[in-house]
């Protein structure tokens, strides 16, 4: 087991390093750093004293290697737009999105389970069917037209919940949260759920359609001829051999949830981490841009690494491999 | 009733499934059969008989839309109504099962005591102390090794032989009175095999338990049957006490059925057929198709020297390795083939028999240039084609040996019709001037094969699996080869379909001179096809000498316990030995 861990650790290094260059790289080929630092009518000399004083003169590894030694001790650098460490920027607006994909992930697993367990029960039932037909469309509406209609209809006509922002905060000193006040839940009810749709209807599905395979297994064969109670063979023996490839796709979507919030930040002015984003692409604000990617992989790969040993613990099989 | 009422009793049993037109397809027509506390009866039949139907029906697992459209099914006399809880009979209490692979009938993420005290627990009210007790005794009933162990295992951890053990266990945990056994040993090895019938009949002897046996294999029905069904195309055809059934059989298909089995006692010159293909064409298509083999005309064949092996293979050795993290990196692996020497004479039929796992299949796939070898060579007409000092493969030596491969429905392009599928060697290797002479070749290789040649117009799945490993050989011969690696050619075939297949290559033999490599588990199928046979065990070779000599005077003692093992015809139960 700890070799695993062991070897898991080793490839998440791997996968960091590879993302560090690419964010590395975007400082040296999206835009000039000194062209968008100095200003207008700067003299050849003056930029290149400010080449020098950014160390942008150095061979390429060198800058690199400074670069993750910047990057180890949480140096992310000013962000170009408003002067502020990169760092901070961040840690303000991490909770926001960290709040926002956490309600979307219980929204959708709490959700999406029982539907795709009802659906693989009785395939040719009314409900199934028409459970299906939603989620087609759940499946097939872009994240902002969900968005909008959601606003349109809950925010503007029926005036129940706001439509952007998130409501009033509490700081705990090294987080501020929104769940603790009844304005910043109503104000997390809409996003949340636009962000949750998508991914709703991919478990659901997913679970559909696992636990239909599960279900004419041999083993569950077996089972049925041992005359176990049939709540027993579908709650406990099938769901849970159905729910192997969930922890695979729920982590993988996670990942996605964060990365894709974006769009849901952009539509209701969520001041998330893809609010940040946005506002940085806009204005080539590379630091920002750059922290944000190599944050955004580290997630995916601390996510990635844990469904993996997720993985080992509910699948006796792997546990035997690794060791 | 009494005591003498039968533990299961079917009465006229008709089973359909609904078709879209409104009508129905009869899967068992008029069926009707008992069974006595402590009996054994085997249910006989090919693929698609309708035996697996009356298994399912007993254990009123039927898939829907199927039905039980009239007829009855009394266990111990009762009715038996499946789904509901409450019934004087229970599906696992008075009813157990057991299941065809036991790879696949236990849950994977349960161990083995939490599927044994469920069942026992769904069943039996009493503490979950005392049914892990219960458990504990069950698996030592069954003969496992260190019971207490087991009961923490996966079903992983376990080898087949126990798994099927567990299985059983778990069959029998509330005291059934009757057990439906489908192909319980389809899936395994001879050795445990024996163990399990041996097993099944110990617990029929002495617990009066009825034992409903689903089989296709003749042998089995011979060795622990007391009675035995045969069942064709969905009706009875013959039933009564096995010794009776399988000496004097009355209906033509019986004898028929009976009459193809693979004999392991004697070497017949063809193997009985159960219906005819169309032998002239064929005969006349192999005629000439033969004129285009090497070695005859045209091309010709580096013979090497007289007397020298088609294919030599001299201290083979095959370990694999699971990947490590890093590449480059090899985690500690297992050898699968250990020093290995045989040689093929041109023209030879050469079989490679053991159980699953000795590594006869990683010797094919070798020879056949589908992995490399860690250490040893393989020469092909003294050329080293594999390992040490080969120069690699040539894309001669690719088309001289060519390969069938076990599953027929795995082994064609599905989204290829059967003519593309025919003519790919011939164009890849070049071996017909226009396409129009490849489009004639693929049909005369169709008829080779005992087919119509407007098959090259369909895709595969229009194919039985039969007609699909006739395809295979097909398009193994298309390539011209000197040499055809048959690795399991017919094991998941019907005994009638398998006589067709070994007589075609048989026929081919004889007509184009192919040297064929045979590996097969099947021991009477080895004696009928090969002129020399090599037995494996654990990656070695344990003996080689020529087919007759093998089978009657096998030298190595595991040579000696595997034919011992195999269950034939020679001694059916209940005649005097």
């Amino acid at each position: 087991m700890i070799r695993v861990v062991l070897e898991r650790l080793a490839q998440a290094v791997l996968v960091l390093l590879a993302v560090s260059a690419v964010s590395f790289a975007m400082f040296r080929y999206v835009g000039d750093p000194v062209a968008a630092m100095s200003r207008e009518g700067a003299s050849l000399q003056e930029k290149a004293e400010l080449r020098q004083s950014l160390g942008l003169d150095r061979p390429v590894l060198v800058q690199y290697g400074a670069f993750l030694q910047r990057t180890l001790k949480g140096d992310w650098g000013i962000s170009y737009r408003n002067q502020q460490p990169v760092t901070k920027l961040l840690a303000d607006r991490l909770p926001a999105t960290l709040e926002l994909v956490l309600m979307a992930t219980l929204l959708s697993l709490s959700l999406g389970i029982p539907l795709g367990v009802v659906c693989a029960l009785r395939p040719d039932g009314i409900v199934a069917r028409l459970i299906q037909a939603v989620s087609l469309i759940g499946i097939s509406t872009p994240t902002f037209v969900t968005g909008i209609v959601l606003i349109l209809v809950f925010a503007v006509t029926l005036g129940w919940l706001p439509s952007f922002g998130r409501g009033p905060t509490v700081d705990l000193g090294w987080w501020t949260t929104g769940l603790l006040t009844l304005g910043g839940l109503k104000a997390l009810v809409l996003p949340a759920i636009t962000l949750a749709l998508y991914q709703l209807t991919l478990i659901m599905r997913l679970v559909r359609s696992e636990l239909i395979d599960v279900l004419s297994t041999d083993y569950i064969r077996f089972a049925k001829a041992r005359g176990l109670p049939s709540r027993y063979i579908h709650y406990r023996l099938a769901l849970r051999n159905a729910l192997m490839p969930v922890i695979t796709v729920t982590g993988l979507q996670v990942g996605s949830l964060i990365a894709f919030a974006i769009v849901t930040e952009t539509v209701f002015q969520w001041p998330g981490m893809g609010l940040l984003f946005i506002q940085a692409v806009s204005f080539a604000d590379v630091p920002v841009m750059a922290a944000y990617l190599l944050f955004v992989g580290l997630i995916f790969v601390i996510i990635n690494s844990v469904v993996d040993l997720l993985y080992a613990v509910v699948d006796p099989r792997l546990r035997v491999r690794a060791g | 009733m009494g005591d003498a009422a039968p533990v299961l009793a079917i009465r006229d049993l008709r089973i359909e499934y609904p078709l879209a037109d409104g009508g129905a397809f009869v899967a068992v027509e008029g069926a009707s059969l008992a069974i006595q506390p402590g009996e054994i009866h085997a249910l006989v039949g090919e693929s698609g008989a309708g035996k697996t139907t009356i298994g399912n029906a007993v254990l009123g697992l039927i898939e829907k839309p199927g039905r039980i459209a009239a007829g009855s099914i009394l266990i111990d006399g009762k009715p038996f109504v499946s789904g509901d809880p409450n019934g004087e009979v229970r599906l696992g209490r008075d009813i157990g099962a057991v299941f065809q692979d036991p790879m696949t009938s236990l849950n994977p993420l349960f161990t083995v005591e939490s599927q044994l005290v469920e069942t026992i627990l769904a069943h039996r009210p009493m503490g979950r102390r005392a049914a892990r007790d219960r458990a504990l005794e069950l698996l030592r009933s069954v003969g496992i090794p260190e019971p207490e162990r087991r009961l923490g295992a996966y079903p992983h951890q376990l080898s087949g032989g126990q798994r099927q053990r567990v299985v059983i266990a778990a069959a029998l945990a509330c005291q059934p009175r009757l057990l439906v056994a489908d192909e319980p040993t389809t899936a395994l090895d001879v050795s445990i095999q024996a163990q399990i019938l041996d097993l099944l009949r110990d617990l029929a002897d002495t617990q009066g338990i009825g034992i409903l046996l689903v089989t296709h294999n003749m042998g089995v029905v011979a060795q622990i049957a007391d009675r035995v069904t045969i069942m064709h195309r969905g009706a009875i055809v013959e039933s009564g006490p096995t010794a009776q059934v399988l000496r004097q059989p009355q209906a033509d298909y019986a004898r028929a059925l009976i009459a193809a089995v693979p004999r392991i006692d004697v070497r017949l010159d063809r193997f009985p057929m159960l219906d005819g293909v169309n032998h002239q064409k064929a005969a006349r298509a192999r005629g000439a198709f033969r004129g285009k083999l090497p070695g005859t005309v045209g091309e010709s064949a580096p013979a090497g020297e007289p007397g020298a092996p088609l294919l030599e293979v001299r201290n083979l050795t095959v370990d694999y390795q699971a990947a490590g993290w890093l590449p480059g990196v090899a985690r500690k692996g297992f050898r699968a083939v250990d020093d290995v020497s045989f040689s093929i004479m041109p023209g030879e039929v050469f079989g490679l028999v053991g159980e699953s796992g000795c590594g006869k299949t990683t010797i094919a796939n070798v020879v056949a240039g589908l992995r490399r070898p860690t250490g040893g060579t393989v020469r092909f007409r003294g050329a080293a084609i594999a390992g040490e000092g080969s120069a690699g493969w040539t894309v001669r030596s690719r088309r001289a040996i060519q390969m069938i491969f076990q599953d027929p429905y795995s082994s064609l392009n599905a989204r290829m019709r059967v003519g593309s599928i025919l003519s790919e060697p011939i164009l890849f290797y070049r071996l017909a001037a226009t396409r129009d002479e490849a489009r004639r070749d693929v049909e005369t290789l169709i008829e080779a094969v005992g087919m119509d040649a407007d098959a090259a117009g369909r895709f595969p799945h229009a194919f039985s699996g039969g007609q699909r490993q006739r395809l295979s050989i097909a398009r193994a011969l298309g390539a011209r080869p000197t040499l055809i690696v048959c690795d399991e050619p017919t094991s998941s075939l019907d005994v009638s379909i398998q006589a067709q297949i070994l007589n075609l290559l048989k026929d081919l033999r004889d007509a184009t001179g192919l040297t064929l490599l045979l590996i097969s588990h099947d021991l009477a199928v080895v004696r009928q096809m090969c002129d020399r046979v090599a037995v494996m065990k654990s990656g070695k070779l344990v003996e080689t000498a020529a087919a007759e000599t093998l089978f009657t005077a096998p030298e190595h003692p595991y040579t000696r316990d595997l034919l011992a093992l195999v269950p034939t015809l020679d001694h059916v139960r209940g005649e005097p030995r």
